[in-house]
């Protein structure tokens, strides 16, 4: 527990539930929109669920349904991700994307695409030739027939993002409870009071963001109106060599049911394929798998050919909180003062703005309207992208501790300090980019764990404790 | 700039060494870079003996080698928590430091970066990424330097040489593994060793046994094998992979043609890159070998640079590739001058069940020199050939068949 519940009686206006993108994004809404806001979270960290993994680009929505609610949240959360990226240190690669076809047939479906995109109101949506796109992409396979550059899409760092929100939040007076899974609640004063694992929190409103978890904490209100089928989506990390192979995002046509495999930068300078789309019944993990992995390197190898002598520097699966909804779940039960945000299945990263900015109106019009903070701090993250100036540059870096991503002390140690300490130890690969490089920690691990083992302790025990083996 | 004759990138077996030849030959101003804190290398955390048999003569443990081997090059500057962040054609390397970034230039730079191992994912080892999984180099720093014991019951994979050390590392760390596993018919290491495992350590050696998947949520549970009877699981909380090594190349190949085949710069004989102003030396070229053998590289390497210095090293215009079942072959170029040049290569994997095989050197079809080697995985094959012989050829190539 990261601050210490309010004074009995007084309790929270709003308790947001589920600390992923879309559950800090609007955590950091209300807290600006005025609100004491609690952030209560099931795990040590946030972005532990379906938000620890996704292809980290910046949607503009071009391929989304037209009229629903995900491209307006998309286009509004691209839109005030634009506006408060600089001030939040947060960084953003404007690279394009080509929706690539490789045959007549799915040429001809390229007008399609470009139709919807201007019924979303996407700009700069063209449809290129062959020629054209070889030009922009040398190393894609001969087999291209074309394609539709959205000039639009943006890579982004998908960790920094979410942690930016939430750190704004508490550092303009927001709560975040870690470790606190919430196991049941009722309604009592008229508001709520929630029980977690952490101890009990009281709210006026609560808004369940919980992910993969979204349809059991709906229980609480009332039976879900939505199912989780978590959707299982493997990704291959290449080395930075490969980063080389593409300047777009290259993504296939889309289907009904999936974007299909995406080949992006990242602006980390690597290179992302992925994911892959299996259901899966288990919500708290996903292993990758063998044939996952052939399958991407199979899909990566088909669009750049090149790819096939390239390194891979990590693999990794996610899941998405997919439902047998199409759309997102967001409404507000005005009589419950529940806000419900669930099937959240794959485009978070971009909406989450978006959503928030959709929730604080729902709340304002069911619920009431805060006093806005009249001058809110905006602290900036760590920036952590290649072009970023990052500390190692810098006249006194000090020690650097890994090598590959150029990691410093300093950063380690501050990402293991402050209100929003790394609670994990992804979460402290996710801040400082440490034992993420090439060499998956065979230079760093140790030094790591030295300055890291206060704050995560549990992952190496001293050899002096000699226990029975 | 102020332009120093020699920098060498790495404090390991092979720059450490360098530094001593050309310290020893009169050079005042030759600066080592190494981005540990401490010189050294990997011996430095290898707390068992097994080096210094053929430079100092005697059976050391890692770390006393490596303190001797930066004893040895005291003639040098050899600065640490130095990171060479960029290399320059012509000889120019940017330096990260705890005082901020530089610019140094050298008349010869030798790239002497070293090796890691293959980690997890590029292995494609599918499953859950629970804490617990890693690699020799860092078991052994956590255990021997950190004083660290990250796991109890850890599985071991890959039966190199290496694989022995993770052993004896295990052993000092009050660590019992629960089994070694090697993909191959038999162990690298030899078969002696593999039976020391057993008999020794209490740990079962498992040949022919491929790791299919981890298991595990926040640290790891158990992996899942498929051995010659089938898939079954081995409940563990920690995967050290070991082995693979490869050459620590992200530096050369700024100014260097990587060779895809050994992962390293291509070098000709004389230990050049494609940039004359740089060579290299040890590990990097092609991945592990012993530490004697990357220390003879940079004695070898400095003798070499010391005669750059005085303008006399000729053009390396003969090209040499791997053939048969050769998986490289080290120098890619050489030029014909001295008595002797030595060719170096390793088997690919499939050709490990074969035994014995000849190892042959063509000129455009021709058979200049040929000799029977013994085949065990990993190890390296060379074939020494009088210089005489290469008068007018243009392409070698070393095959294996």
């Amino acid at each position: 527990m990261d601050a210490p519940p309010p004074a009995p009686g007084a309790g929270f206006d709003i308790a947001v539930i589920g600390a992923g993108v879309v559950g800090c994004a609007i955590f950091r809404e209300f807290v600006l929109a005025g609100a004491r806001t609690v952030l209560v979270e099931a795990a040590a960290d946030i972005l532990e669920g379906a938000s620890k993994a996704n292809s980290a680009i910046l949607h503009t929505g071009f391929d989304a349904e037209p009229g629903s609610l995900e491209a307006a949240c998309i286009g509004a959360g691209n839109r005030r991700y634009r506006e408060i990226h600089h001030r939040l240190g947060l960084p953003l690669e404007p690279c394009g994307a080509l929706v690539l076809a490789w045959s007549e047939a799915e040429r001809e479906r390229l007008g399609a695409i470009r139709a919807r995109a201007g019924a979303n109101g996407v700009e700069g949506v063209r449809v290129l030739s062959a020629e054209e796109v070889r030009a922009r992409e040398p190393a894609l396979a001969a087999e291209v027939c074309g394609a539709a550059w959205v000039a639009g899409e943006a890579i982004i760092d998908p960790w920094q993002a979410p942690l930016a929100y939430a750190v704004q939040g508490l550092a303009n007076g927001g709560a975040l409870w870690r470790d606190a899974a919430v196991t049941g609640g009722r309604r009592e004063g008229g508001g709520w009071r929630l029980e977690t694992a952490a101890g009990a929190v009281a709210a006026r409103v609560v808004v369940n963001c919980a992910g993969l978890r979204g349809d059991l904490v709906e229980a609480i209100a009332r039976p879900s109106p939505f199912s989780i089928r978590p959707r299982r989506g493997e990704f291959l990390v290449f080395d930075k060599r490969a980063a080389r192979l593409a300047r777009a995002i290259l993504l296939p046509i889309p289907t009904a049911r999936t974007k299909g495999v995406v080949l992006t930068r990242t602006v980390f300078g690597n290179l992302l394929v992925g994911p892959t789309a299996e259901e899966q019944p288990e919500r708290s993990f996903a292993p990758t798998t063998a044939a996952g992995m052939a399958a991407l390197l199979a899909a990566g190898r088909r669009v750049l050919p090149a790819l096939a002598g390239e390194e891979i520097t990590a693999a990794y699966a996610g899941l998405r909180p997919a439902s047998e909804h199409k759309d997102y779940v967001i409404e507000a039960l005005p009589a419950a003062g529940w806000i419900t945000v669930g099937a959240i299945r794959s485009t978070g990263l971009s909406a989450a703005l978006g959503i928030a900015g959709h929730v604080r109106g729902l709340h304002e019009a069911h619920f009431g309207a805060f006093r806005a903070l009249p001058a809110p701090a905006w602290p900036a993250v760590p920036a952590l992208a290649e072009s970023a100036s990052r500390p190692w540059r810098s006249a006194a870096p000090g020690e650097i501790v890994c090598h590959c991503e150029q990691v410093t002390a300093g950063e380690i140690r501050a990402a293991c300090a402050g209100p929003l300490a790394a609670g994990t130890l992804g979460g402290l690969k996710r801040r400082t980019r440490v034992m993420m490089g090439r060499c998956q920690g065979f230079y760093c691990t140790r030094r790591v764990l030295e300055l890291a083992c206060a704050r995560l302790p549990g992952l190496a025990e001293p050899l002096a404790a000699r226990g029975a083996a | 700039m102020n332009r120093r004759s020699v920098i060498i990138i790495g404090a390991g077996p092979a720059g450490l060494t360098a530094a001593r030849v050309l310290a020893g030959a009169g050079l005042a101003d030759v600066l080592v870079l190494e981005r540990a804190p401490e010189p050294g290398g990997l011996p430095r955390f290898a707390g068992h003996p097994g080096w210094g048999m053929e430079d100092f003569h005697r059976l050391l443990r890692g770390p006393a080698y490596a303190r001797l081997l930066a004893a040895a090059a005291r003639g040098a500057e050899v600065r640490c928590g130095a990171s060479v962040v960029g290399l320059l054609p012509g000889g120019i390397v940017e330096v990260a430091g705890p005082a901020g970034i530089e610019q140094l230039a050298a008349r010869a730079v030798l790239v002497a970066t070293g090796i890691r191992e293959t980690p997890r994912a590029a292995r494609l080892v599918p499953g859950t990424r629970p804490w617990g999984v890693t690699t020799t180099g860092a078991f052994q720093e956590m255990v021997y330097r950190g004083g660290m014991r990250p796991f109890r019951r850890p599985v071991i994979v890959g039966g190199e040489w290496v694989g022995f050390s993770a052993l004896l590392a295990a052993r000092h760390g009050g660590i019992r593994p629960a089994a070694l596993i090697e993909e191959g018919a038999r162990t690298a290491a030899p078969r002696a060793l593999a039976w020391a495992a057993g008999r020794l350590f209490g740990v079962p050696v498992l040949t022919g046994t491929r790791l299919v998947e981890i298991r595990g949520a926040a640290r790891v549970s158990a992996v899942v094998v498929q051995g010659a009877d089938g898939r079954r699981e081995i409940g563990c909380d920690g995967v050290i992979f070991s082995g693979l090594f490869r050459p620590e190349s992200g530096l050369a190949e700024a100014v260097a043609a990587i060779d895809p085949a050994t992962g390293g710069p291509a070098i000709d004989n004389l230990f050049r890159l494609s940039d004359p102003a740089f060579f290299a030396a040890g590990n990097v070229i092609r991945g592990a070998e012993r530490g004697a053998v990357a220390a003879a590289e940079g004695r070898q390497a400095a003798a070499c640079i010391l005669r750059a210095l005085a303008g006399a090293l000729p053009a390396a215009e003969i090209t040499v590739r791997a053939g048969g079942a050769l998986r490289y072959a080290t120098p890619q170029r050489v030029a014909a001058e001295g008595g002797w040049l030595r060719f170096s290569g390793r088997p690919s994997r499939a050709a490990v069940r074969t035994g014995r095989a000849r190892l042959r050197l063509l000129a455009e079809g021709e058979t200049l020199a040929e000799r029977m080697v013994r085949i065990v995985p990993e190890g390296g094959l060379s074939l020494r050939v009088p210089v005489a012989r290469l008068a007018g050829a243009r392409t070698l190539r070393l095959v294996l068949e």
